[in-house]
């Protein structure tokens, strides 16, 4: 398929034309609940590649034995399997970014952006470029989670990189202060919509840029 | 297009956009007297600096919408926003949280969803919650009404001024100096302290109906509201709503319970009831068209102004019943339309 011969075109492909966050609109529940900050949308990013990668992989290992009436029903078990070790693994090494994510880190089972790879890729490719799509559209999703929270965490708290050390261990870091306050909607449910909404809109004015860059004449 | 006029005696109906706007300032022009003898003058620097910037707004976004900007200031949409942006906001308010609820006000409820005549939601409530939810603190300030008995101290003119520049007081002069609990936020702590309304309203503060000060404010505003209804530029249905929807519910909880629930009049009378029946509601753009879908809208919001002012855990609900209410005008128009002339007549032939 195309997706072993071009890997680096799929790639861009999943992080840019058809990013699952930007394009599709799917997952849109954790990506707009936990990009609070940085760090929380790079956690969850980093299990949802986990977790997409790895799905993708066993969906397409075992397309071939699936029946189709029932193909639904076991792709959600392998997914909540495969979160199910993902949660332990951040509750063993990650303690307190499992602790901030809180319920998102389960509730990944029911990330569309996930089923939607499995039913419409890895179930009809093989086992290599499904890896590869997992990687690229789980990095795409990660991508968009690490931008919207680096954005609200900025506008709404005037920090950067606050609390990494639920990373990267040691003391509580409080974070870059680049304001003295911030604008706390930004932090609120509605800020997320529209931190969303101004990424989508700039996504499209990028494309429509280039679109006429390129030479092409839109039709208006 | 220009279409030919015959010169036979036709007059022109002066009713465009412009002429509507202006008038409803003009019917503002009492209320704002009224807000500066009892609040003090900050409600006019409110005005300017809202007026500023929903003007410039709407030049800018005007600008790069590449539509005419002439026309679009011309038309004082923008400054009908304002006025009533300078209303919602406390008579103390630093300039830059007017600012923000003028700004998200025209640029993201008005001209991101197309612009006069497409927004959904009424601008000035959209911008005011924003701020209502950013900065919670700021609109805490509601300067103690005139009174003739009670001495608090008031900020001058040079005070206000200060405070609207700078966000900072005088040291001499504190929040608690210059500041009171609204009537409203009175009457919802202590009737959740178990104290009855008789006793809660026993007080200077709360005057006869809905607060000193307050009810006078509300008394002008609905002046010129009733001017408006004169002149025809507001439709009768919407206000009555809102009253009704405002009254019905309050009215009955305080005939059952008279200990445990607040008037009727002084729900009618204090907060931004009036404002709102004559004034937010009625907004052209994002209200319901049919008459009878104008009556349930605004009966739809006069009962959630009810609802969260006695349930909610903000003291006056007025932005969130507009906006909610705006939500539900599609559906509400949708359902109400109005029969078309000899429909059923039709209908009733054909069974018969």
């Amino acid at each position: 398929m195309s997706a072993t011969r071009k890997p680096m075109a799929a790639l861009r492909k999943a992080l840019w034309d058809e990013n699952p966050g930007l394009v599709a609109l799917l997952g849109l529940c954790p990506l707009l609940a936990v990009t609070s900050t940085f760090v929380n949308g790079l956690g969850l990013g980093i299990a949802t590649i986990l977790v997409l990668t790895c799905s993708n992989m066993l969906v397409s290992a075992s397309r071939k034995w699936l029946r189709p009436e029932i193909r639904i029903p076991i792709y959600v078990l392998i997914i909540a399997s495969l979160v199910t070790c993902v949660e332990l693994l951040f509750s063993a090494y990650f303690p307190a970014l499992d602790r901030s994510l809180g319920i998102f880190i389960p509730l990944i089972v029911t990330n569309c952006a996930i089923i939607a790879r499995a039913e419409i890729f890895a179930s009809k490719n093989p086992v290599t470029p499904s890896i590869i799509d997992g990687i690229g559209m789980g990095a795409g999703f990660a991508l968009l989670l690490c931008t919207i929270g680096a954005f609200r965490e900025l506008v709404g708290q005037g920090t950067i990189l606050s609390r990494l050390d639920m990373f990267i261990g040691g003391d509580p870091i409080a974070g870059f202060l680049v304001f003295d306050s911030g604008f706390l909607l930004a932090i609120l449910p509605p800020g997320a919509f529209f931190s969303l909404a101004l990424a989508v809109a700039a996504k499209n004015t990028i494309d429509r840029r280039r679109k006429r860059a390129a030479g092409f004449r839109l039709s208006i | 297009m220009e279409f030919q006029r015959h010169d036979a005696p036709f007059f022109t109906p002066r009713t465009d956009v412009a002429s509507i706007m202006r008038q409803v300032l003009y019917a503002l022009i009492p209320a704002v007297l009224a807000h500066v003898w009892f609040f003090g003058p900050g409600i006019l620097f409110n005005l300017i600096i809202a007026a500023l910037f929903c003007l410039a707004g709407e030049a800018a976004m005007m600008k790069i919408r590449r539509r005419p900007v002439q026309a679009a200031l011309a038309d004082y949409s923008a400054m009908v926003t304002a006025a009533i942006i300078a209303f919602a906001l406390p008579s103390l308010t630093p300039w830059w949280v007017t600012a923000t609820a003028s700004l998200f006000g025209i640029v993201v409820a008005k001209h991101l969803y197309g612009g006069l005549g497409f927004n959904v939601f009424n601008p000035a409530m959209a911008g005011y919650v924003v701020v209502l939810i950013a900065f919670p603190m700021d609109l805490n300030l509601w300067t103690a009404p005139r009174m003739g008995d009670i001495d608090y101290q008031y900020p001058t003119l040079l005070e206000t001024i200060r405070y609207t520049l700078t966000g900072v007081l005088p040291s001499d002069l504190g929040f608690d100096a210059v500041s009171r609990a609204t009537p409203l936020d009175q009457v919802k702590s202590g009737l959740s302290n178990m104290r009855t309304f008789d006793e809660i309203h026993n007080n200077p503060m709360m005057g006869h109906f809905g607060g000193r000060g307050w009810e006078w404010v509300s008394n002008f505003v609905a002046l010129g509201g009733i001017w408006l209804l004169l002149k025809k530029i507001i439709r009768w249905q919407i206000p009555l709503g809102v009253l009704a929807g405002l009254l019905i519910p309050s009215g009955f909880l305080y005939w059952v319970d008279a200990g445990v629930h607040a008037s009727p009049g002084f729900y009618l009378f204090s907060g931004a009831t009036m404002l709102c029946a004559f004034f937010v509601a009625t907004d052209p753009v994002s209200a319901a068209t049919s008459p009878k879908g104008r009556l349930i809208y605004g009966f739809g919001i006069g009962f959630m102004i009810y609802a969260v002012r006695r349930w909610g855990s903000y003291a006056d609900g007025v932005a969130f019943a507009v906006l909610l209410m705006n939500l539900a005008t599609p559906a509400i128009d949708y359902l109400t339309r109005p029969r078309i002339v000899g429909h059923r007549k039709l209908e009733k032939w054909r069974q018969e």
